[in-house]
């Protein structure tokens, strides 16, 4: 079958797609884009997760054709999709606002989708990266160590912070409870999420909840 | 040199700037941006033109003799390109294994574990890869598992690997044993006698799964030599490289192995997985063949860490003082060898843990199984060890009727100290002061749910659930304390190869580090960027990718890489330096006389005295100069235990680690919080102080994870796991994590590079026995096996 959806920002066709394949699956295998991981497959780790419609969501679980005429967000989008929710006042994708939160169903329309568009950096070294609040804040505290459970909780650490701008360590740790990690005793990370969450409340002081 | 040092000097000088980004700071990951931005490669992502998939068929069953095998349907699947069994192997070399070469790259004859590979499939999809290999028609006849030591030893037990001829079989008691070292000092029985409390235990550690996220991949491209090009993730290039090439029947320089994105490792990737087999299909189909396991096929794909039963017996006098100690460590590892020698060398000589024993009988073996192979897992050996030690200390400790730290610090070793096989502890030991420190933190508050801040429920045992409101919670306080070696032991050659380059690019001066070491998440890539620009006063410093091209690095793993690839970044720095200020003394030589009577350094891009003064910039000295050096480095020799007496200065070095657990139980449903859990370590240098925390509080939270969630369940019947998944095999979560404080001591060790001590493993180890501590300490609980259940708590299951 073939599937058309957004992703970052961009308007992507993927053809001869097997029933059955996942998201996950067709955005690393056929689209080039393996930033979310592929850690478990089966819903349990969120190294895949992605926002689909601006709900966070593990794209292991979703069916490929699930995300027809929708919108996908991964982490090689997250920088640009925050700048742009900088600028508009909290919202990249029409997904932050009354809809937010209602799984699946959330309504943003292509157009509002392709405000944005997730830029190309040197793949080699990083160059050239305009990092997102907490990516940048993940870098800083040391909360990347083999990394591959940091692009989801990139994505999901992003999101929390949208809806929780000053989130308490409780609400940090309830919030992320959907992601492994092996290497870091998850200590760096809540380092990094408090760090991005300040940062944010500095730039913004206007900002509230 | 102070009185030969040139100064007043009026040409040419300045004063030098140290260089940014060097040892003992805190510099960020080279790798970083690309992690946080998805862009950075692992192994699974890698991707060619034109690519098959490869997938694995395994055995259902643990034990069995393979009747036949029909792979005709799977064959004439549209889309297969190829179905390879045993009988396809190239060549007469059809094991591999890292010492023991016992594992068929696909069986023959016989399966002996639950998830053994039987055939292996390559097709355009891995959908259809994996309905093919479905298709496989396997006659199996089953035959008795052997599950434990009885089963293993019963005169009449089948051997799971008939007529062994590896060097371990002319001293084991039975061929199901795969290696046994026993450590003899003193009189353990007469040192009995001296003792006013004696306290047995029998103690059981369940079996451990790494749980790397990034699953186990990698791509084979064939190439036009006949040979191919490995990417793949491991912690051992070298290692693998030399299992590799035998069983394609190719020399090692046609085996040419680039290490890709490594998504941790933890030991269970020292082993090979589906190396040889992405290979194989490679070179069958003359197509690239990417593998990638699923979860499921990860928990049969790697080696796990040995389950082991521990039985001790300590005694102490009246006022404490330890008398002796008595052991016997049985390790199951499972159906191939893989590291179960080596780990059974360090069960055994690190069994007394950081104590004064004078007075030692032990014995450590590993069986041969029918349970899933176990191998290398952080902490190797000493892991299980500590476990029981330190439940022995607190019950011994109880007995005496002394506090349960000051009866540690009583009979903690210290510098000089001998272990039970006889080599002197010639470092700083602080067993005594790491828990000191730990005691000294401040303790967490009590009841927090019933905080100034409201109630909250999330704090509770039970969490979420909302199970109790603190009616019957307990609050326990543990500690333990443990030794690790680090390095490879027992004589073997654990030596690493670094090439550094020095070469003006863009009109700055900048270094390449080349080594095979593989970079797992641990950092190693940094501190070698780090020890560049130490040595060579550079800010610019490239790590050239990791791959077989340049010699050995040995692996990542024993808590060894920075210490020994470290060491050979260091020397080899050393020796370029050395070369750049030659060119520097034949090119500027004549301008200034320090260059003949100065000690002189790189900093900060220039060269200069020990005084500070800059006698030239880097940038000229090196302008149409290449510098390039490889050099090997080597650590002190160890040799091996002596198989009779375990005597033998076996160990490069050792680290040390003091935990206190808190934890919260809610003793009507068997819940356990673990609230903090405080680690005390001695680093020697923390070359990178921010890592150096990160990687002990990883240690820290593995060491919880055994204690009252992780372990990969076998069922003793038949030898089939009954939880190959991440729903069913526990991970502790973020939600499950308490606070880590680390204090970090830095006693630096004389004989190692910047006086660093390998930290990654140590934590791991005491961590699991303060949980358990705790516990007991809440409950009142004997508690003696791993991981603790609710049942266990509640008296409502079997222990
Ligand atoms: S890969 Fe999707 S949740 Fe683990
Ligand atoms: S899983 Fe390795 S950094 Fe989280």
């Amino acid at each position: 079958m073939r599937v058309n959806f957004t992703v970052n920002g961009r308007q992507q066709e993927a053809d001869d797609v097997w029933e059955g394949e996942s998201l996950l699956y067709v955005l690393r295998e056929r689209m080039g884009l393996p930033g979310s991981k592929n850690a478990c497959e089966q819903g349990e780790c969120g190294s895949c997760t992605v926002r689909l419609d601006g709900v966070p969501v593990c794209s292991c679980l979703v069916a490929a054709g699930q995300v027809e005429g929708r919108d996908v967000v991964t982490v090689e989008g997250l920088a640009e999709f925050a700048r742009q929710r900088a600028q508009h006042g909290g919202c990249a994708s029409g997904a932050c606002g009354d809809d937010a939160g209602k799984a699946g169903r959330a309504g943003t329309s292509l157009q509002d989708a392709q405000q944005w568009q997730s830029r190309p950096s040197d793949s080699q070294t990083g160059e050239g990266d305009e990092l997102s609040p907490i990516q940048q804040a993940f870098i800083d505290a040391g909360a990347v160590q083999c990394g591959f459970c940091t692009p989801g909780l990139l994505v999901a650490a992003d999101e929390m912070l949208e809806r929780n701008p000053d989130p308490s360590d409780a609400d940090i740790r309830e919030g992320l409870s959907g992601n492994l990690c092996r290497c870091t005793g998850y200590e760096k990370i809540m380092d990094a999420v408090r760090l991005a969450a300040a940062r944010q409340s500095a730039t913004v002081p206007s900002q509230g909840a | 040199m102070a009185d030969t040092r040139t100064t007043g000097i009026p040409f040419n000088v300045t004063q030098g700037s140290k260089t940014k980004g060097g040892i003992g700071e805190s510099t960020l990951r080279p790798d970083g941006t690309l992690k946080v931005t998805g862009e950075f490669a692992y192994s699974s992502d890698m991707w060619h033109e034109d690519m098959l998939w490869g997938q694995i068929l395994r055995s259902p069953v643990a034990h069995a003799e393979i009747l036949s095998i029909d792979t005709g349907e799977a064959l004439a699947t549209p889309g297969v390109y190829a179905v390879l069994t045993y009988d396809d192997l190239p060549t007469d070399v059809k094991n591999y294994g890292l010492e023991i070469q016992d594992t068929p790259v696909l069986a023959h004859g016989k399966v002996r574990h639950h998830g053994e590979p039987v055939a292996i499939v390559a097709a355009d999809h891995p959908e259809t890869a994996r309905r093919a290999a479905a298709k496989i028609k396997v006659e199996y006849r089953e035959l008795p598992v052997i599950t434990d030591e009885a089963s293993a030893t019963a005169p009449d037990a089948i051997l799971v690997h008939e007529g062994r001829d590896d060097h371990h079989i002319g001293h084991v008691p039975h061929p199901n044993i795969v290696h046994r070292q026993p450590i003899v000092r003193g009189n353990a029985e007469e040192a009995a006698k001296k003792a006013d409390f004696v306290v047995k235990g029998e103690y059981y550690f369940g079996m451990q799964d790494q749980a790397f996220l990034g699953p186990e991949s990698g791509l084979a491209v064939p190439s036009e030599d006949g040979g191919v090009d490995l990417y793949v993730a491991t912690q051992w290039l070298h290692s693998d490289l030399k299992q590799i090439a035998p069983v394609l029947g190719l020399p090692e320089d046609k085996v040419r192995m680039t290490l890709s994105g490594v998504g941790g490792a933890f030991g269970g990737r020292e082993d090979l997985s589906m190396q040889i087999h992405a290979c194989l299909l490679a070179l069958r189909t003359g197509k690239p063949v990417k593998i990638v396991y699923n979860r499921f096929e990860s928990f049969f794909g790697h080696v796990h860490r040995h389950p082991a039963r521990l039985y001790y017996e300590h005694g102490a006098t009246k006022d404490g003082k330890l008398t002796h100690m008595k052991c016997k460590i049985v390790l199951d590892g499972g159906a191939y060898a893989s590291a179960s020698p080596a780990v059974v060398g360090n069960a055994s000589s690190l069994s007394v843990g950081p104590y004064v024993i004078d007075d030692v009988d032990i014995e450590a073996i590993a069986l041969y199984s029918n349970n899933p192979p176990c191998g290398a897992m952080r902490g190797f050996g000493a892991v299980q060890a500590c476990f029981a030690y330190e439940a022995q200390m607190d019950k011994l400790a109880d007995k005496v009727g002394m506090d349960r730290v000051a009866f540690r610090q009583l009979n903690a070793m210290e510098q000089g100290t001998l272990l039970p096989t006889g080599q002197p502890v010639d470092s700083p030991a602080p067993v005594a002061e790491l828990l000191r420190r730990v005691q000294a933190m401040p303790l967490p508050m009590e009841r927090q749910w019933e905080s100034s801040e409201g109630s909250d429920v999330r704090q509770l045992p039970g969490g979420l659930s909302n199970t109790t409101h603190g009616e019957g919670v307990v609050r326990g306080v543990g500690y333990a304390v443990g030794i690790k070696n680090v390095g490879f032991s027992e004589g073997f050659d654990d030596y690493s190869t670094a090439k550094v380059r020095m070469e003006v690019i863009n009109g700055e001066a900048v270094a390449t580090v080349h080594t095979a070491m593989a970079e797992v998440g641990q950092g190693g890539i940094t501190v070698h960027a780090q020890i560049a620009r130490t040595e060579l006063g550079v800010g610019q410093v490239t790590i050239h990718p990791a791959d077989t091209q340049v010699g050995s690095a040995g692996s990542t793993s024993a808590s060894r890489q920075t210490y020994v690839t470290g060491g050979a970044v260091k020397n080899a720095c050393e020796l370029v330096r050395e070369k750049v200020l030659e060119i520097g003394r034949r090119k500027k030589g004549t301008y200034h006389p320090a260059w003949a009577t100065a000690e002189l350094l790189l900093e900060g891009g220039k060269v200069v005295t020990d005084g500070g003064e800059v006698l030239a910039d880097l940038v000229d000295v090196l302008e149409g100069e290449v510098v390039e050096l490889e050099e090997e480095w080597r650590h002190r020799p160890t040799v091996p235990f002596d198989l009779v007496t375990g005597q033998g200065n076996g160990h490069v070095q050792y680290s040390f680690a003091a935990h206190r657990a808190v934890v919260e139980v809610d003793t009507e449903l068997g819940l356990v919080k673990v609230i903090e859990l405080a680690c005390a370590q001695d680093v020697g240098k923390a070359l990178n102080p921010l890592s150096v925390v990160g990687q002990i509080q990883g240690g820290t939270l593995q060491g919880m994870g055994i204690a009252v969630m992780e372990e990969i369940v076998v069922d003793p019947k038949t030898a089939k796991v009954r939880n190959p998944s991440f729903t069913d095999y526990l991970l502790p979560t973020i939600l499950d994590t308490p606070t880590i404080p680390v204090d970090v001591l830095e006693l630096a060790d004389d004989h190692a590079p910047y006086g660093l001590r390998g930290i990654g493993e140590a934590p791991t180890l005491s961590s699991t026995p303060a949980v358990l501590a705790a516990i007991r300490n809440a409950t009142g609980l004997e508690l003696d096996r791993t991981p603790v259940r609710p049942e266990h708590l509640t008296g409502t299951g079997p222990a």
